[in-house]
C-alpha cells in the first residue's frame, strides 16, 4: 500500500449536505486547511429535497414567540427521550443560526413587514402546549432546502472551501488508540484511493432512507457514515426510530411537505371524512408526523383506504385555490402533476406513509464529538471523529423528529461542530500516526470487493434487503415478524460479504459505488432491526403491537447498539437544560 | 409490443478507443415509467452503464441528458414525453468532455457559474434580526433562484458550445440576474463592470434553447434581456 | 472578465448598440431605395444621378456604408470567434475582412462624391 496518495487536512468533512457545509464554513473562515468530501456535486444533496422549511423562534409570525416554546414542542415531539440540553442549545441557538442564513442570501419568504414568512407545522404550539397552534417553520415557498442548499454552497465558494467534489469516503482510519485520523476515500472519475489524513473527521452523510423499498429519500441516502462509524467498531443510538413521513405520493414515494397541511390542506378517507379528527381532535392533521402516520394505517387497515386496492388516503388541497397553492406550494403543484398525475387545484393528491427520516445514529455532544460507552457505561469522547446532521443523534429529535426541526439540526449542529473544532485545532491536538496495519484493514472492504470473482448481483441483494426492512420494520413492528427478520438480515450478510463486483474498471465505475453502498445499508438495517427488537415498548415513531403503551420505568432512555457484539444497550436521556427547567415526561396527546 | 428499443451512448476512456452506440430491449410491461426508470432497470442488468443521479425528483440536477434528441432531467421525463416510434435514444448533455456514458465533466459549467459571483454582496454591517425585504422585492427572485444547475440549458446553447470558456451561458447568467435583482445585493456596479465585455453575456443570440429545455420551466433569456437592459442603463 | 485583443477594447454593450442601431439606419435605407424604385418606373441615369447629386442623400448614403461596414465587421468579428479555433486562421480572416471593409468604405465614399 506503500503505492498510494495521501492528502493531508485540519479537518476533512464527508458529506456535503446542508449539516457538512455549514461545518466547513465555519471551518474555512477561520482560515484552517479543511475539506468538503462528497460523493456527488453538494447542492445534490439530500438536503435539496426538503421542502417546507426550517422551524426556528425567530418571533416573526408571532412577535411573542419563545424559543423554549419551541423546545417544549421538540421534547414532547421527541415523546421524551430527546436530549434536553441538546435541544435547549438547537433551540435558542436557532435564530442565530436562522438569521446568518438569511444574511448569507437565503431568498426567505417573506410578510408584508418585510420578515421571514413562517408557516404552521405539525407538532407546533405556543405557551408550552396551553396557547395553540403556532406558525414557527421559516419557509421559502416550498423550496426552503433547495435554498438553503445552494445559499450554503454559495458562501463557501466565496470563503474558497477545497472540494473534493465525486468522491466516495470508503471507511475510516483509526490509530493504535482507536482515535479516527482520516478515512480511505476514493475519487469517482479516476477511481484513485487515497489516504486523506485529518486531525478532526467529521460524518455529516445524511440518512439511509435506502434500506426500506419505499422512501422519500434520495437513492444517494445510504447511511455511508453509519456504516463507516460501525465497521469502526463505535456504537449507534437510537436506530430503531425512524420516521414515516404521512405524505409520500402513492406509487412514487416523493414527499409533499407537510407544509400543505400547515398551510390548511387535510388528509380525508375513502368517505371523504376528514379522519384526523378524530385521532387528534386538537392538533387534527397537524399532530405529530408519528401519530398522523399511525392514524393513516389504521385507516387504511380498517378498510377505509381509497383506491382500488384501498392502500392509501387522499390529501386534499383543492380548497386552497390556485393563489395559495402558486404562491406557497409551487413546486408541490409540480411534484403532484408529474408523479401522481393529479392536479392538486383539481383532485386530491394520493398519499401513504413513507420512509422519511433516521431519528437515531452516531450518537454525539453539542458539539458533534463522537460518543462511546466506556466498561461502566460511561460516556465518553472517540477521539478525532465528530458527527453532525441526520447521521448523528445529539439527539434532539428523540423518538420522532417534528417537520423543520432537520434543517435546523443542520445549521445549528453543523455549525457548532465548526466552532468546536476550530478552538480544538487552536488549542492543538495530536493522534497518533496511523500504521500500515491501520491503513490496510481501512482497506480491506473494498480489496474484498476488488478482488471478488463471483457471487450474487449487488442490485438483487439491495432489493431483497429492502423487503425485508419494509416488511418487518415498518409503521407497526411486532416480536416474530421482526425475529424473523434479523434472521433473515444475518443471512443477507452473509451473502453480501460474498457478492460480485463484475465491473473493476476505474473511471466512473458507479457499480462499484453501489457495491460499496449495499455493505453501509447492510449495516444500517442490522442495527436498525437489532435495535428495535430490543426496545419493547412503543415510542414515538416506535410502534408495537406486542407492546402497544409506552414503558417509562424501563424505556426512558436511549439505546446502545454495539457493533461488535450486535448487542444492546442503554444510555440515559439528558434531562438537565441548564437555563430553563426540566421537561416532565406526560402523556402524549394532540 | 411493450419492448422499448432504447439506444444509449458509450464510452469508458479505459476500454473504449471511441464511443459507440448500444442497443438495449426493455420490458416496460406498458407502463409509463419515467426514463430514469429504464436507466435503473438496465443498470441492475449491464452494471457498466455509467450515469449520475440522486433525488430522483428534479431537484438535485444530477441525471440532465439528452433524450431522443432534447436535452432534460431523466427523472421526471416519462416515457410518454419523450419515445417516438417506440425508440429511445439517450446520450450525454452535449458540448462538454464525456467522462463515462452518459456522465460528462461539468467543470466549464461550474466554472461560469462560479465567475459571477454567485453569493450575496452586502457592504453594510448585518442587523441583529434578518434583513428586511418587501414581498415584492422577493417576488423579483421568483424564476431565478429556482435553478438547479442540472446544465440542460446551457448545453443545449450553441454559444456555449462554441465558447464555453467565455460566454457565461445561460445558467450562469441566471443566477448572476438572480444576485442583481436582489434587494439587499449592494455590488450591482461591480457585477455589471464584469459582464460588459463581448462576450459573457453579449454572445447570447436569443434563440431561446435555455427555455425550451428548462426542466424547472426557468427562462433564462429573459433574464439576459434583464441584465442587457441594467447594462445599457449603466451606460447611458 | 473576458478581454479578447480582436475586439479592440470596445465593449459588449456599445458592440450590441452599434449592432441594432446599424440594423435600424440599414432597414431604413432599405425601405427607402426600394420605395423610390418602386414610385419611379421607367428610372433613368438623369434621375438616378440627380437623386445622388444632392447632399442629403449622400450623407443618407454615407450613413449607410458606414452602418453596413461596422455591421458587417461587428457581425463577422463574432462569427470568426465563434468558429475559428485556430488564432493564426482567425487573425488572418479578421484582416482580410478588416481589409474588404475598407476598401468597399472607400470606394463607396469615392463613388459618392467623386462623381
Amino acid at each position: 500500500m506503500s503505492t498510494m496518495r495521501s492528502l493531508t487536512f485540519d479537518a476533512i468533512i464527508i458529506g456535503g449536505g446542508g449539516a457538512g457545509m455549514r461545518a466547513a464554513l465555519e471551518l474555512a473562515k477561520s482560515g484552517k486547511k479543511t475539506a468538503v468530501l462528497s460523493k456527488v456535486f453538494p447542492t445534490r444533496s439530500h438536503t435539496v429535497s426538503a421542502q417546507g422549511g426550517i422551524t426556528c423562534a425567530i418571533a416573526s409570525a408571532d412577535p411573542n414567540d419563545d424559543w423554549r416554546w419551541h423546545m417544549y414542542d421538540t421534547v414532547k415531539g421527541g415523546d421524551y427521550i430527546t436530549d434536553q440540553d441538546a435541544a435547549e442549545y438547537m433551540c435558542s441557538e436557532g435564530p442565530k443560526a436562522v438569521f446568518e442564513l438569511e444574511h448569507m442570501g437565503l431568498p426567505f419568504s417573506r410578510f408584508d413587514n418585510g420578515r421571514i414568512y413562517q408557516r404552521p407545522f405539525g407538532g407546533q404550539s405556543k405557551n408550552f402546549g396551553e396557547g395553540g397552534q403556532a406558525a414557527r417553520t421559516c419557509a421559502a415557498a416550498d423550496r426552503t432546502g433547495h435554498a438553503l442548499l445552494h445559499t450554503l454552497y454559495q458562501n463557501n465558494l466565496k470563503n474558497n472551501t477545497t472540494f473534493l467534489n465525486e468522491w466516495f469516503a470508503v471507511d475510516l482510519v483509526k490509530n493504535a488508540d482507536g482515535d479516527v485520523v482520516g478515512c480511505i476515500a476514493m475519487c469517482i472519475e479516476t477511481g484513485e484511493v487515497v489516504h486523506v489524513k485529518s486531525k478532526a473527521t467529521v460524518l455529516a452523510t445524511g440518512g439511509a432512507g435506502r434500506i426500506y423499498a419505499s422512501t422519500t429519500n434520495a437513492l444517494i441516502n445510504t447511511g455511508d457514515g453509519i456504516g463507516m462509524a460501525l465497521r469502526a467498531g463505535f456504537p449507534m443510538q437510537d436506530m430503531e426510530m425512524w420516521q414515516f413521513h404521512p405524505t409520500g405520493i402513492y406509487g412514487a414515494g416523493v414527499l409533499v411537505t407537510e407544509g400543505c397541511r400547515g398551510e390548511g390542506g387535510y388528509l380525508v378517507n375513502k368517505d371523504g371524512e376528514r379522519f384526523m379528527e378524530r385521532y387528534a381532535p386538537n392538533a387534527k392533521d397537524l399532530a405529530g408526523r408519528d401519530v398522523v402516520a399511525r392514524s393513516m394505517v389504521m385507516e387504511i387497515l380498517e378498510g377505509r383506504g381509497c383506491g382500488e386496492n384501498g392502500d392509501h388516503v387522499y390529501l386534499k388541497l383543492d380548497h386552497l385555490g390556485e393563489e395559495v397553492l402558486n404562491k406557497r406550494l409551487p413546486g408541490i403543484s409540480e411534484l403532484s402533476k408529474i408523479f401522481a398525475h393529479a392536479d392538486p387545484t383539481k383532485a386530491p393528491i394520493p398519499v401513504v406513509p413513507t420512509c422519511h427520516y433516521m431519528m437515531g445514529g452516531i450518537p454525539t455532544n453539542v458539539h458533534g464529538q463522537a460518543i462511546m460507552q466506556d466498561a461502566d457505561g460511561n460516556d465518553q469522547i472517540v477521539g478525532g471523529l465528530f458527527a453532525c446532521g441526520e447521521a448523528a443523534c445529539v439527539s434532539v429529535h428523540g423518538a420522532n423528529r417534528l417537520g423543520g426541526n432537520s434543517l435546523l439540526d443542520l445549521v445549528v449542529f453543523g455549525r457548532a461542530a465548526g466552532m468546536f473544532i476550530e478552538s480544538a485545532l487552536n488549542e492543538g491536538v495530536e493522534y497518533l500516526d496511523a500504521s500500515e496495519s491501520d491503513i490496510d484493514s481501512a482497506m480491506t472492504r473494498i480489496n474484498r470487493w476488488n478482488e471478488s470473482s463471483g457471487g450474487e448481483s449487488v442490485a438483487d441483494l439491495k432489493v431483497e434487503l429492502q423487503s425485508i426492512m419494509q416488511n418487518a420494520f415498518g409503521v407497526f413492528r411486532q416480536e416474530d415478524n421482526m425475529q424473523e427478520g434479523v434472521k433473515k438480515l444475518a443471512e443477507l450478510r452473509g451473502r453480501i460479504a460474498e457478492a460480485h463486483l463484475v465491473d473493476k474498471s476505474g473511471a466512473f465505475n458507479t457499480a462499484r459505488i453501489e457495491a460499496l453502498e449495499l455493505d453501509n445499508l447492510m449495516e444500517v438495517a442490522e442495527a436498525t432491526a437489532i435495535a428495535a427488537l430490543e426496545r419493547k415498548e412503543s415510542r414515538g415513531a416506535h410502534s408495537r403491537y406486542d407492546y402497544p403503551d409506552r414503558d417509562d420505568v424501563n424505556w426512558l432512555k436511549h439505546s446502545m447498539y454495539f457493533p461488535l457484539e450486535k448487542k444492546v444497550g442503554k444510555r440515559d436521556v439528558n434531562f438537565k437544560p441548564k437555563t430553563v427547567d426540566t421537561f416532565e415526561p406526560k402523556i402524549r396527546t394532540y | 409490443m411493450s419492448m422499448l428499443q432504447v439506444s444509449i451512448y458509450r464510452y469508458n476512456p479505459e476500454t473504449d478507443s471511441a464511443p459507440y452506440m448500444q442497443e438495449y430491449q426493455v420490458d416496460t410491461q406498458g407502463r409509463d415509467l419515467m426514463v430514469l426508470n429504464i436507466l435503473e432497470m438496465l443498470k441492475a442488468e449491464d452494471t457498466t452503464l455509467a450515469y449520475r443521479r440522486s433525488c430522483r425528483e428534479g431537484v438535485c440536477g444530477s441525471d440532465g441528458m439528452n433524450m431522443n434528441g432534447k436535452n432534460g432531467l431523466a427523472c421526471i421525463t416519462s416515457l410518454s414525453d419523450v419515445v417516438k416510434n417506440n425508440k429511445l435514444v439517450l446520450r450525454p448533455l452535449p458540448g462538454l468532455p464525456v467522462v463515462r456514458d452518459l456522465a460528462v465533466d461539468m467543470g466549464l459549467f461550474y466554472k461560469q457559474y462560479e465567475r459571477i459571483q454567485p453569493y450575496l454582496q452586502n457592504d453594510e454591517p448585518a442587523p441583529a434580526i434578518e434583513r428586511l425585504q418587501s414581498p415584492e422585492e422577493r417576488d423579483k427572485l421568483d424564476g431565478l433562484y429556482e435553478c438547479i444547475l442540472c446544465a440542460c440549458c446551457s448545453t443545449s446553447c450553441p454559444s456555449f458550445w462554441w465558447n464555453p470558456d467565455k460566454f457565461v451561458g445561460p445558467a450562469g447568467l441566471l443566477q448572476s440576474y438572480r444576485f442583481l435583482a436582489d434587494s439587499r445585493d449592494t455590488a450591482t456596479q461591480a457585477r455589471l463592470a464584469e459582464l460588459q465585455d463581448p462576450f459573457s453575456v453579449f454572445r447570447c443570440r436569443g434563440i431561446m434553447n435555455c427555455v425550451a429545455v428548462c426542466p424547472k420551466g426557468l427562462n433564462p433569456t429573459r433574464a439576459i434581456g434583464k441584465i442587457r437592459d441594467m447594462l445599457l442603463a449603466n451606460a447611458t | 472578465m473576458v478581454t479578447n485583443i480582436t475586439n479592440l477594447g470596445r465593449s459588449g454593450l456599445s458592440d450590441w448598440l452599434i449592432q441594432r442601431v446599424s440594423a435600424v439606419i440599414l432597414a431604413l435605407y432599405t425601405l427607402f431605395i426600394v420605395a423610390y424604385l418602386l414610385f419611379n418606373p421607367g428610372l433613368d441615369y438623369y434621375t438616378w444621378s440627380g437623386l445622388f447629386a444632392q447632399t442629403w442623400m449622400r450623407i443618407f448614403s454615407l450613413l449607410a456604408f458606414i452602418s453596413l461596414a461596422a455591421h458587417a465587421w461587428i457581425g463577422l468579428w463574432t462569427v470568426t470567434t465563434d468558429y475559428m479555433k485556430s488564432t493564426g486562421v482567425r487573425v488572418g480572416t479578421q484582416l482580410v475582412i478588416i481589409l474588404a471593409i475598407f476598401v468597399f468604405l472607400v470606394w463607396g465614399i469615392l463613388v459618392l462624391w467623386g462623381a
